[in-house]
């Protein structure tokens, strides 16, 4: 009923820096490698790049790091699967997928999952307002795009996509009302530097704080948006002093008008594939949050399961291109490609690689952690999921109401259950569960992964059929 | 062995009921023995309803529950009609009408027989042509051929199960112990003595098994074997959107169940098998049932093309060797009784709870109960048998 590829080792899914290079080095040793991607070109977010039929209006921009993945990804013998929704994935290693020609599917011996990050917003009163949208959404509009969020954007919330979003705004000819950072101004200098977690980049920190600094945007260090209002087709942000746990406290509050706000409070591991698999997973705080148990090779606890990238926890893209060849060195080996002395050798070089970045990248990763406290001071009336709109006060009065697992907590509330599936809310809802039981983020567990890994249209799924078509399976008894 | 054991109440203060498996049927036995008088525990390895009670697709039919059971079906129908009444919860139980399609002879034939067995239980079931089935129900694809019509039908929100009873069991004083997995029972001068993980014991005169389809394994502890299967059903739900049907739906040869909540989310049921057993639960759905019982839903309402697959999840069913249910005495063991493995057993679970518990305080159950003793494994070396 689906175009079915069964020559297949390995099904790769994800095209950002891990995932290319899980395909591309397990391709080298002669797998037969598919990757597969929602978006139209490889990438991922961090290397996201414009549409084909879009050209700058300064000039063509220098090739960067994207191009450079891309370009070895062509050369490659990797089946690419662009503009393909994969809906589900079951244990026997079969995936399926929805795109431009119907569904599809593949078997295959290995699978790499490489699906990247979710963004945390800590909400607030108006988080959910027209034009107040998060970090990485921007990036992706200015990326993209090259579309500003606004004309005049509040830039908020903690990390290095801060600055990172901040320079872009300005660079792109937009303005930036102020620069709101939850962490005080030595950590944030101290983030600056490794913000695209390569210390080979530094001079580019260094340049994106400058270019902050000329264009004199007010800067709130440790401080967090208290709430957003729409007033006179404009947006009223408040600000508000935060403690080192990140909580709104006392202070003076300031008001900065603007007409977009971006807002941001880290990255969320993707586990979805991992999760709807039953692979073991282990909760970190500082790598994110829940992530799939690995070994040293990217091999989760389910067999021919393999995980790569910032879905194993924040670690940055030039960790995440290190840790997908890795895991495609794991594959080429496990699927029998590469004798054990030829693994062991390209295996620790690339590690050695993988370490030296990931001390950049975990560091940056630990400073958009959300610390344990910081969703004490949201207020009851706030909406926590915003698909079905269920507020901090309906999380705790589930959980007071006997609600002690993040399952019971979605099925009395219906947090999680809209068409995020859980990916923007669950995170501060888990926190919220896990303070207001008294208990353990690992106590209150996560929601259970469930198909379809993302909204899949019925009539893409069933296709064009008549009744005859439908293999009826025997009546219910009488 | 040594371990230090956490002694609930000791064997001289034992509860005067222990109800094992804390779904629909356990809830509701729990609060009706409690309710009757008795001191009573209630026990689940996990949360409140959060197996098959609490993610079946909560259709509250006559048109598919079995024959037989349609007086049963029709008092709990109007118990989860009345839940707010007599739990101070619900779970948005809504009265709609009932359809149930025929799309070619074959299933014509079927659906009448179908219906005339239910109403000679008591199911006011009548036959529609499409144009009346169209009128009750617009969004229906027009080349149905026959449809059969029940006025008693309706869904509950059944995630909301053991938010519901959680009330009910607050008021009734029920002491829940929720994810304390019972690991053996046994009996000893008329009270039995109940191991849990971690040490934990619990003492009672009387025990409930209500573990649905753990209800085989949970006879073994007392030496007993009724074989029951597993069927491991897939249900998928959409997005919200507008409003596209009114009734409840099924098929003649009963796989589908189709609704959409007051939220605009439509319910894909029907009883697609996914992969899954006893001891692992439901593991995944298998694509081609996913993709089979979608599609007869859009065949059905067409409009329902329009929706996005937001939700797919598995639950398990319990089905005896006759496919009735076993409520009654445990063969052979005194003071233990056993409620469940009903066909559809959500739609009747309140009620089936109700009657388990009349018996149990020593009054005239309401209906007839199931006797177990029927099911006994004959397999040689089983001494009940």
């Amino acid at each position: 009923m689906d175009n079915v590829d069964k020559d297949v080792d390995l099904v790769v899914l994800g095209a950002g820096p891990a995932g290319v290079n899980a395909a591309i080095t397990a391709n080298r040793h002669g797998l037969k490698v598919v990757l597969v991607d929602q978006n139209h070109a490889a990438g991922g977010q961090v290397f996201r790049p414009m549409p084909e039929t879009f050209t700058p209006s300064g000039g063509s921009a220098a090739p960067g790091e994207g191009d450079e993945l891309r370009q070895r990804l062509a050369r490659s013998q990797v089946r690419v699967y662009f503009n393909h929704t994969v809906w589900n994935v079951s244990t026997d290693l079969r995936v399926d997928a929805v795109g431009p020609d119907g569904p599809v599917h593949w078997r295959c011996r290995a699978l790499v999952v490489a699906s990247g990050t979710t963004e945390r917003v800590v909400p607030f009163p108006g988080w959910t307002l027209p034009n107040v949208m998060g970090l990485a959404a921007a990036t992706i509009l200015l990326k993209s795009q090259k579309m500003l969020p606004g004309a005049d954007t509040l830039v908020a919330g903690c990390g290095p996509l801060l600055t990172a979003v901040a320079a872009g705004i300005v660079d792109g000819g937009g303005r930036v009302a102020a620069l709101v950072d939850a962490a005080p101004r030595s950590a944030w200098l101290k983030a600056s530097p490794a913000m695209v977690s390569r210390p080979d980049l530094m001079w580019q920190g260094v340049k994106w704080l400058a270019q902050i600094k000329t264009a004199g945007i007010p800067i709130f260090s440790a401080h967090a948006i208290e709430k957003v209002e729409a007033v006179d087709g404009r947006l009223r942000a408040t600000l508000a002093p935060v403690d080192s746990d990140r909580r709104i406290g006392g202070g003076e509050r300031h008001a900065v008008h603007a007409d977009a706000v971006v807002v941001g409070n880290g990255l969320v591991p993707g586990t979805d594939v991992t999760r709807l698999l039953r692979a073991e997973h282990t909760f970190n705080r500082k790598l994110g949050g829940w992530v799939a148990v690995t070994d040293e090779y990217c091999r989760t606890s389910v067999p021919g399961l393999y995980a790569a990238g910032d879905g194993c926890g924040i670690s940055g893209a030039a960790a995440a291109i290190h840790h997908g060849e890795l895991a495609g060195l794991a594959v080429a080996h496990d699927v029998g490609s590469l004798d054990e002395h030829s693994f062991e050798r390209e295996a620790a070089a690339v590690q050695r690689r993988l370490s030296k970045a990931r001390r950049f990248g975990q560091a940056m990763g630990a400073l958009m952690a959300l610390p344990s406290r910081q969703v004490e001071t949201i207020a009851p009336d706030t909406v926590v999921c915003r698909c079905e709109d269920v507020t901090r006060a309906e999380i705790d009065a589930a959980v007071a109401g006997g609600a002690r697992d993040m399952n019971q907590l979605k099925a009395w509330t219906r947090c999680g259950m809209g068409p995020c599936q859980g990916r923007s809310c669950g995170d501060v809802a888990a926190e919220l569960a896990a303070l207001k039981a008294g208990c353990g983020r690992s106590e209150v567990g996560f929601f259970t992964g469930r198909a379809p890994l993302r909204p899949v249209s019925l009539e893409q799924l069933t296709g064009d059929y008549d009744y005859a078509d439908i293999p009826l399976p025997k009546a219910a008894p009488l | 062995m040594t371990s230090t054991l956490d002694v609930v109440n000791p064997a001289d203060r034992p509860f005067d009921a222990a109800v094992i498996g804390a779904g629909v049927m356990g809830c509701s036995t729990a609060f009706h023995l409690a309710q009757g008088g008795m001191k009573v525990a209630l026990i689940d390895r996990g949360q409140l309803c959060r197996e098959a009670s609490g993610v079946n697709a909560g259709t509250l039919t006559l048109h598919m529950t079995r024959a037989a059971l349609v007086p049963y079906a029709m008092k709990a129908w109007e118990m989860w009609m009345t839940a707010e009444q007599w739990l101070g919860a619900g779970v948005l139980a809504t009265h709609v009408p009932g359809l149930t399609l025929a799309f070619t002879e074959a299933e014509c034939e079927m659906l009448e027989q179908r219906a005339a067995a239910r109403r000679e239980y008591g199911a006011n079931i009548n036959i529609l042509t499409p144009q009346q089935a169209l009128e009750v129900e617009p969004g229906l694809n027009p080349r149905l051929l026959k449809a059969a019509h029940c006025d008693i039908d309706g869904f509950a929100t059944a995630y909301l199960t053991g938010r519901a009873f959680r009330q009910g069991l607050d008021a009734q004083q029920v002491a829940l112990y929720e994810n304390l997995p019972v690991e053996a029972v046994d009996r000893r001068n008329g009270v039995f003595r109940i191991s849990c993980r971690g040490g934990r014991v619990l003492h009672a005169r009387r025990i409930v098994l209500a573990g649905g389809v753990w209800i085989e394994p949970m006879l073994a502890w007392l030496g007993v074997r009724i074989p029951i299967k597993t069927l491991i059903n897939q249900l998928s739900i959409t997005e919200r959107m507008r409003p596209v049907m009114r009734t409840v739906m099924s098929v003649a040869n009963g796989l589908l169940s189709l609704k959409q909540f007051a939220n605009g989310t439509i319910l894909i049921g029907g009883g697609w098998q996914g992969i899954g057993d006893r001891e692992r639960g439901g593991v995944e759905a298998v694509p081609e049932n996913l993709i089979g019982n979608m599609r007869l839903a859009r065949y059905v309402v067409p409009a329902m093309s329009e929706g996005r697959i937001a939700r797919i999840w598995l639950g398990l069913e319990a089905e005896t060797a006759d496919a009735m249910p076993i409520i009654g005495d445990v063969p052979g063991v005194e003071d233990a009784y056993v409620v469940g493995s009903a066909h559809s057993g959500y739609t009747s679970g309140p009620f089936m709870g109700k009657i388990i518990a009349q018996y149990i305080l020593g009054r005239q159950p309401e209906m007839p109960l199931f006797d177990p003793a029927r099911l006994l494994s004959r397999h040689p070396g089983n001494e009940e048998a």
